[in-house]
């Protein structure tokens, strides 16, 4: 019998989730709440390639983002483009500039990473803040609905049907990458980048590669965003939802497909919880990141499978 | 010429303060590897803590100023206590690079938070220390002020030297970051080396924070921009070095200054950010960073 990829079980479960979640959605903000975390999973699953799998940070993902949102955005309500060639050319696009900046920015280790991919993404806000004219600035721009041919999609229920597809697909997708050459060569770099090239993996070509996968699915998820939600700010773009972004990968769980988009719904459902303590919002936000990084320093869902498994295993999961 | 200096003067201003800000960065992650990406929000607490102190009347206007050092200082230990060491010193290996900037950014989301609780979401403004009569100089106005800060920072410069060179702790403290197992070898006590690293630079934030405060208002949320900006000041002096980082805070100043000027005032907030990502790109242990080789 040919072998069952890895984390078999675990897409069909989200899969059953997502297909049943709608019958205890109480309403549409419910409905949009979900949309917004299949989304943000969305970008998880890349950047959880990118740090979980390659051990290279990104603290400038909302970044791209950001570009695929406005890509869409701009050309459907500037230019009439339809949706669907604005969302690729969107990715398109982000995908060569991460291709071009990748080989030069990866080549930096840690701290300094950090920092050259926090000033892109930090570029890239401050762009979009100040060409009015095309962006909207501050204010944020409307963006038109997604149609295709006579078919428009609008409201939450549609956009959840749409979002959940395009969540089951990026699963499937980075279950697959992991599984694959592609994916030991990554875990191999992580481990030791001197041991991995001794042994014949081309470092620079395999995090390029990742690099450029995890911005083409923040484009995507970006472009989805805007038309799902029809307005626009920079805040989209700003060095907090950067952070927000690499806070639901590690929180969740990294090298964890799983972990990512566990990460997400928590981070995105929890201001929605925490709504309710008005200004002492950011006050919990905070606290309950230090909490979780000093007590579950691997993320909730690795944490959890080893409890449940009692089989400690070194790092990587699916 | 006057337009120039003009430019010059404000430059020299914001940089000396991203040079304070920078030092703090230095200075915490030589003792600990860290990145505080709440370094900015120190600055912050400086400059509201005096203006609370003075306008609550808790204590005389001169005892403000230290007293607003001094608890943030104490905050910064506290960070240091309850949120770093439980993750950097965990039995069975210290938590990732990534773990711990994000338990610093939680660090600087939740003092942002408690200050827009407690002390509210206005700007707030110190008086001059020296007057609001700007000096004429060659047809450009300095505000009296920016040599007040050029003053601070000459005077933290010249303190810290003779703190790591001078003194039995200081040299401790330079012990331990060039290597940490053997400075416990011969007795350094590591757990108190990181406390007062966090300390110091919380100081140190504070006293530029309360510094610039006549000059650039303050507010809850001035501390991201400003700790962003001190980071690429480290990094572009090459992280660790002291020197660099005033270096790298007195060059980002300049160049964003003259940028707004001549170039273009929208793209001020920009400026750092490619200067700091061409010169990675170009020279990947920054200006001033010893070139390293992996130890396999």
């Amino acid at each position: 019998m040919k072998r069952l990829p890895l984390g078999t079980g675990g897409l069909l479960a989200l899969a059953a989730i997502v297909v049943f979640l709608p019958f205890v959605l109480p309403n549409n903000f419910y409905f949009d709440v979900a949309v917004k975390t299949g989304l943000n999973a969305i970008v998880c699953i890349g950047l959880n390639l990118l740090i979980g799998y390659a051990g290279q940070i990104s603290l400038g993902h909302a970044g791209f983002f950001a570009l695929g949102a406005y890509s869409s955005a701009i050309l459907t309500a500037r230019y009439g483009w339809p949706a669907p060639l604005a969302m690729l050319t969107g990715a398109v696009g982000v995908g060569l500039i991460a291709f071009v900046v990748a080989r030069p920015i990866l080549r930096l280790k840690g701290h300094y990473l950090a920092m050259a991919t926090l000033g892109l993404g930090i570029i890239v806000a401050i762009v979009i803040n100040r060409e009015i004219a095309l962006t909207g600035g501050p204010d944020g721009m409307t963006v038109p609905a997604f149609s295709i041919g006579g078919w428009r999609a609008v409201g939450a229920q549609t956009w959840y049907w749409i979002v959940g597809g395009a969540l089951l697909l990026a699963v499937w997708l980075s279950l697959n990458l992991i599984d694959s050459g592609v994916g030991r060569a990554l875990r191999a770099l992580h481990g030791s980048e001197v041991a991995a090239a001794t042994a014949g993996v081309d470092i620079p070509r395999y995090k390029t590669l990742v690099f450029v996968v995890s911005a083409v699915f923040a484009s995507l998820a970006g472009s989805l965003f805007a038309h799902a939600d029809r307005f626009l700010t920079p805040v989209e773009a700003g060095f907090l939802r950067s952070i927000e972004f690499v806070t639901m990968v590690v929180l969740g769980g990294m090298a964890s497909t799983f972990g990512g988009v566990v990460g997400a719904a928590i981070l995105t459902v929890l201001p929605q919880l925490l709504a309710g303590f008005h200004d002492y919002k950011h006050l919990a936000f905070g606290a309950i990141m230090i909490g979780v990084m000093i007590f579950m320093p691997k993320g909730l869902v690795p944490s959890l499978a080893m409890l449940l498994r009692r089989r400690p295993r070194a790092g990587a999961g699916p | 010429m006057s337009e120039f200096l003009q430019f010059l003067f404000s430059g020299i201003g914001n940089g000396a303060i991203y040079a304070l800000v920078g030092l703090g960065f230095a200075i915490i992650y030589n003792a600990s590897h860290v990145i505080n990406f709440a370094q900015g929000e120190f600055v912050m607490i400086g400059g509201m803590a005096t203006v609370s102190l003075i306008a609550g009347g808790i204590v005389p206007v001169w005892l403000a100023m230290p007293v607003a050092v001094a608890v943030a200082g104490g905050i910064g230990m506290a960070l240091e206590k309850f949120a770093v060491e439980p993750a950097a010193l965990r039995r069975g290996g210290g938590a990732s690079v990534v773990g711990l900037i994000i338990i610093t950014i939680g660090a600087s989301i939740f003092i942002r938070g408690a200050v827009e609780v407690w002390l509210g979401k206005d700007f707030h403004r110190l008086p001059p220390f020296s007057g609001s009569e700007a000096i004429d100089i060659a047809g450009a106005k300095l505000d009296p002020q920016i040599l007040w800060v050029l003053g601070g920072l000459a005077a933290v410069v010249a303190g810290l030297k003779w703190f790591f060179e001078r003194t039995r702790f200081g040299k401790a403290m330079l012990a331990a970051s060039h290597n940490r197992l053997a400075a416990q070898l011969v007795g350094i006590d590591i757990r108190r080396v990181l406390l007062a690293s966090f300390g110091l630079s919380a100081a140190l934030g504070a006293l530029a924070g309360i510094l610039t405060a006549p000059i650039t208002l303050t507010k809850y949320d001035i501390g991201i921009m400003l700790g962003l900006k001190g980071f690429c000041a480290a990094i572009l002096g090459g992280l660790g070095s002291g020197f660099g980082a005033v270096l790298g805070g007195l060059a980002l100043g300049l160049a964003e200054a003259m940028a707004a000027g001549y170039i273009s005032s929208a793209y001020k907030d920009a400026v750092a950010f490619v200067i700091i990502v061409v010169v990675l790109i170009l020279m990947p242990g920054g200006l001033f960073g010893a070139k390293s080789s992996e130890r396999v």
